[in-house]
């Protein structure tokens, strides 16, 4: 498991580099210009060239590739042009505040979907399960942005069970804060992840190691999560990995629409602002941030499947 | 030849039915058997004869879109009629099963310990170390060397007939008084099916258990069998001790399934040499199921379905031209 | 003989999955809409009207009016002309372009799929969105820098999967018959596999627009695809949101004809992998 682990944290090395070289490459070979997005439409020559000298960008390519994964790997992704502040900074603040909001998202998201997967499953073809793959349908067309509106509207505004926005002080405070917006990135993830399930149950429900677990008299709840539930869950667990990117891309809006001050809320708010080394720096944190959980969850399928080559 | 082995039966299954799908597909249709202490039954036919289908109904293991009905006597109680704890007492604890493809029927993802300790945790007192200590045992007497290490494998990690015999390992983990046999050797080379039936036979013997053993392969019932049963399209046409039917069988589809063995007993081919193929459950041809593909038939044999007929006790046929298959002879 | 023919050789009435017909009924129904919205709006998508600002549904104005007094269905259904745009033209270039590079690496084997499969790593572990509006805050927000930022993204998983059922394809029988014909490569390729191995990307097309639309509709409520004053579903639904608690008609209407489209393709994408299915 060790030597697993250390093969798949030296295959990050590779990664990060192809992750610095999409972001460099889309900041100077796309069309358009840095210097003139951040100066906007009425740039003077004299300060393009002084943005372009800041940023590197009159030096050759390869050259500017140099010393920008050099400043990457020393911690310096630039400052930002409005909030002249340190990039790695913002990131620090604001990063964990995002992380939390999709951990708690990916929590409830699991919640939801197991038990409703097994309701499907073990009822297959009854309306229960016609209601709760309906339900499914609709939660994969539901966008983000629009079902946090709604949440909003009656849960914070309406009912003022839920904090209206914000990120709040303390960790209780968080938790509560963050409570909608999670349930709100939640939702489309969970109907993703128990339409997998579902079907992975349905599979291996009829399996023969399940037959020869019900005749060796075991109590239904052991064979349920022992032998049905633990096989079910290994492709959903990859699925689960993949979607990661996913929940990211919804926790940008989600903290938009919630007002939640993360690196998605931030992200959105530097492209208004053209703060392009901001966005650069988060992307790469989020891409790495993806990384790294495809680690995890890796290693949460060795666990789950003896089989997987480690 | 009644022997030591017929007393008092352990298993008596009465008019045994299997239907699916809201009882639109009979499987199993009408079966009785019994089987006695220490004695190895084999069901005998082809695939889709209802044999497996019978194995599994004796613990009532069948989908949920499965109905069974009849009477399975076992220790004074009717299993069909068991509330589920009860069954699962009876399951694992006194009647266990094997099956046929030891890598599917293992699960993957759990180490072969696991998998035998959760069979001791659900019939035995036996504490942690206890139950270790009855996991190696048991490794020791299938002959899997170095148990200790091997239990922390997983199935994958085990050669094929290693493989079925830790499955009899787990199924015999409890000390059942029967074992029901799904065609334990059919997915194993030859050489390694001898030792698998040999190791059956043996434990059969040290625990004094009873064997149910579904094949299709007659030289496994020659080999192994005190008796046997042959199904056809969800019945039993005909049942005596392997003696007795392989020196004259009284039923044409007993006689051609002997007659596709070469040398009875001892090389084994598949079941090919009565043309046709058994019927679909849902196409099952009135009369005697077997009337398209038999020499013998008769408008009877296409008429009525021929009764389970007492020759003498535990010898029985089901057949209206019972005398020509028997002045045909045995073809073996 | 007198058999009955077995229930596979019974001609079988030809059933159409139901997620295909209610699917298909929507996805018309959309289409019509878009195309002809003039016949469908009972006012110009656009038309202030001092008089009828805020208005709660009625029989005249079914859906409301916003803060300038527009009519919210007229503006719905408006907004099915850009959004279903969206949802092709998002889609069409990543599809067409995906599907040829992935039936060429899939065919070619080897090296290039090696490095493609570099390249669907790389791509995955940048979340969708975080890309794309990274590429439109360089390029700069719009329709058309957002079709090209998705576009860059996305025939990656078109490629994936034709590549992998080529792959399948071309250990069939047939193909070896075409190269035994002295066939070149790329008529192998696209005359007798392609065809045979688009089905998957075919499906994956229509779950890929319901996607589009989200994806269309969320860039425009972040401000950075369609533009204001643009009526455009997630536009709208940004224009009502500070509106939410005393005229949710305004945002409201919008996300149900996004979900009510949404899951229109997605039925149909559904059914259409079903019907393929059993065609198989």
């Amino acid at each position: 498991m060790a030597s697993y682990i250390a093969r798949r944290l030296l295959q990050l090395i590779p990664t990060v580099l192809f992750i610095l070289i999409v972001v460099f490459a889309l900041v100077r070979l796309l069309p358009g210009d840095p210097a003139s997005a951040i100066l906007g439409d009425r740039a003077v020559d004299a300060d393009v060239e002084r943005i372009n000298r800041e940023l590197g960008l009159d030096r050759p390519l390869v050259v500017q590739f140099g010393v920008f994964v050099k400043s990457v790997a020393t911690g310096d992704l630039g400052d930002s042009i409005h909030l002249k502040l340190p990039v790695t900074t913002l990131i620090a603040d604001r990063l964990p505040v995002t992380i939390m909001l999709t951990v708690m998202a990916a929590l409830i998201a699991v919640v939801m979907a197991v038990p409703l997967a097994f309701v499907a499953a073990l009822r297959r073809g009854t309306a229960a399960d016609s209601t709760v793959r309906g339900a499914f349908q609709v939660g994969l067309s539901m966008p983000v942005f629009y079902l946090g509106l709604i949440l909003l509207t009656v849960f914070g505004a309406k009912l003022r069970w839920f904090p209206v926005g914000g990120y709040g002080e303390g960790f209780v405070d968080n938790l509560y804060h963050l409570f909608l917006p999670a349930v709100t990135l939640a939702f489309s993830l969970s109907a993703i992840l128990m339409r997998n399930l579902r079907s992975a149950i349905i599979g291996v429900i009829d399996a023969e190691y399940v037959q020869f677990a019900r005749s060796k008299g075991l109590a239904p709840k052991l064979v349920l999560f022992r032998h049905v539930l633990r096989n079910a869950l290994i492709s959903t667990v990859a699925l689960f990995g993949l979607s990661i990117g996913t929940l990211l891309s919804g926790a940008v809006i989600t903290e938009t629409v919630f007002a939640i001050p993360g690196a998605g809320r931030l992200m959105v708010d530097s492209i208004y602002g053209r703060d392009y080394p901001v966005v650069q720096g988060l992307t790469i944190a989020l891409a790495v941030l993806v990384s790294v959980t495809f680690l995890l969850t890796d290693l949460v399928q060795v666990w789950l499947d003896p089989r997987v080559s480690r | 030849m009644s022997g030591p082995k017929t007393t008092e039966p352990v298993l008596d299954v009465r008019n045994l039915t299997a239907t699916f799908g809201d009882g639109e597909l009979t499987a199993v249709n009408d079966v009785s058997f019994t089987v006695g202490s220490g004695e190895v039954l084999g069901l005998v036919g082809e695939s889709g004869s209802g044999k497996s289908v019978t194995l599994r109904s004796i613990i009532r293991l069948v989908p949920a879109s499965g109905d069974v009905s009849g009477e399975v006597r076992w220790q004074g109680q009717n299993i069909l009629a068991m509330r589920d704890a009860e069954l699962r007492g009876v399951r694992g604890g006194q009647i266990s099963m094997i099956f046929q493809e030891p890598m599917s029927a293992l699960n993957p993802v759990l180490p072969v310990f696991t998998q035998i300790e959760e069979n001791l945790k659900a019939h035995t007192d036996l504490d942690g170390n206890g139950r270790r200590a009855r996991a190696r045992e048991l490794m020791d007497m299938v002959g899997i060397p170095d148990a200790a290490r091997r239990l922390k494998e997983f199935p994958h990690q085990f050669s094929g007939g290693m493989r079925q015999r830790v499955m009899i390992a787990i199924a015999l983990a409890s000390n059942p008084r029967l074992l029901l046999a799904d065609e334990p050797t059919t997915a194993l080379d030859v050489t390694i099916q001898d030792q698998i039936l040999k190791l059956i036979l043996d434990l059969r013997d040290e625990l004094s258990m009873s064997v149910v053993l579904v094949t299709h392969d007659l030289g496994v019932v020659a080999a192994t069998c005190d008796r046997m049963a042959v199904m056809y399209a969800g019945r039993i046409v005909e049942t005596g001790t392997v003696s007795e039917v392989f020196a004259q069988p009284n039923h044409a589809y007993t006689r051609g399934l002997l007659g596709s063995v070469p040398h009875a007993g001892t090389e084994r081919s598949r079941l090919l040499s009565i043309d046709g193929t058994p019927p679909p459950l849902d196409r099952i041809p009135p009369g005697c199921a077997f009337n398209p593909r038999c020499e013998f038939a008769t408008d009877a044999c296409r008429a009525t379905v021929p009764p389970l007929q007492d020759l003498s006790p535990g010898r029985s046929v089901a057949c209206f031209n019972r005398d020509s298959v028997v002045a045909a002879g045995s073809p073996v | 003989m007198t058999d009955l023919a077995p229930p596979s050789e019974r001609p079988r009435r030809l059933a159409l999955p139901r997620p295909l017909i209610l699917g298909g009924t929507i996805l018309l129904l959309s289409i019509a809409v878009a195309t002809f919205p003039t016949v469908f709006a009972p006012y110009e998508p656009d038309a202030f009207d001092y008089n009828a600002l805020l208005q709660g549904p009625s029989m005249a104005h079914p859906m409301g009016t916003d803060n300038f007094g527009r009519d919210v269905l007229s503006r719905v259904i408006h907004a099915y002309t850009i959004d279903m745009q969206i949802a092709i033209f998002a889609t069409i270039f990543p599809f067409f372009f995906g599907t040829i590079i992935g039936a060429l690496v899939g065919y070619a084997g080897g090296i290039a799929e090696t490095l493609f499969g570099r390249v669907v790593d790389a791509v995955i572990t940048f979340p969708f969105l975080v890309l794309v509006i990274a590429i439109v805050s360089v390029l700069g927000p719009g329709l058309v820098n957002m079709y090209i930022a998705i576009g860059v993204v996305g025939w990656v998983f078109y490629a994936r999967i034709t590549a992998a059922e080529i792959k399948v394809q071309k250990r069939l029988d047939y193909a070896d018959a075409g190269r035994a014909m002295g066939y070149t490569h790329m008529r192998i390729i696209f005359r007798h596999l392609l065809p045979n191995a688009i089905t998957p990307a075919v499906v994956y097309w229509m779950t890929d627009m319901a996607l589009a639309i989200l994806l269309g509709s969320s860039l425009g409520y972040l401000g950075l695809g369609a533009q204001p004053p643009a009526a455009e579903w997630g536009v709208q639904i940004a224009d009502g949101k500070n509106f939410m608690a005393t005229a949710w008609w305004i945002s409201v209407f919008p996300g149900v004809a996004i979900v009510l489209t949404g899951l229109g393709f997605s039925l149909t994408g559904d059914g259409l992998a079903e019907l393929l299915r059993t065609k198989r």
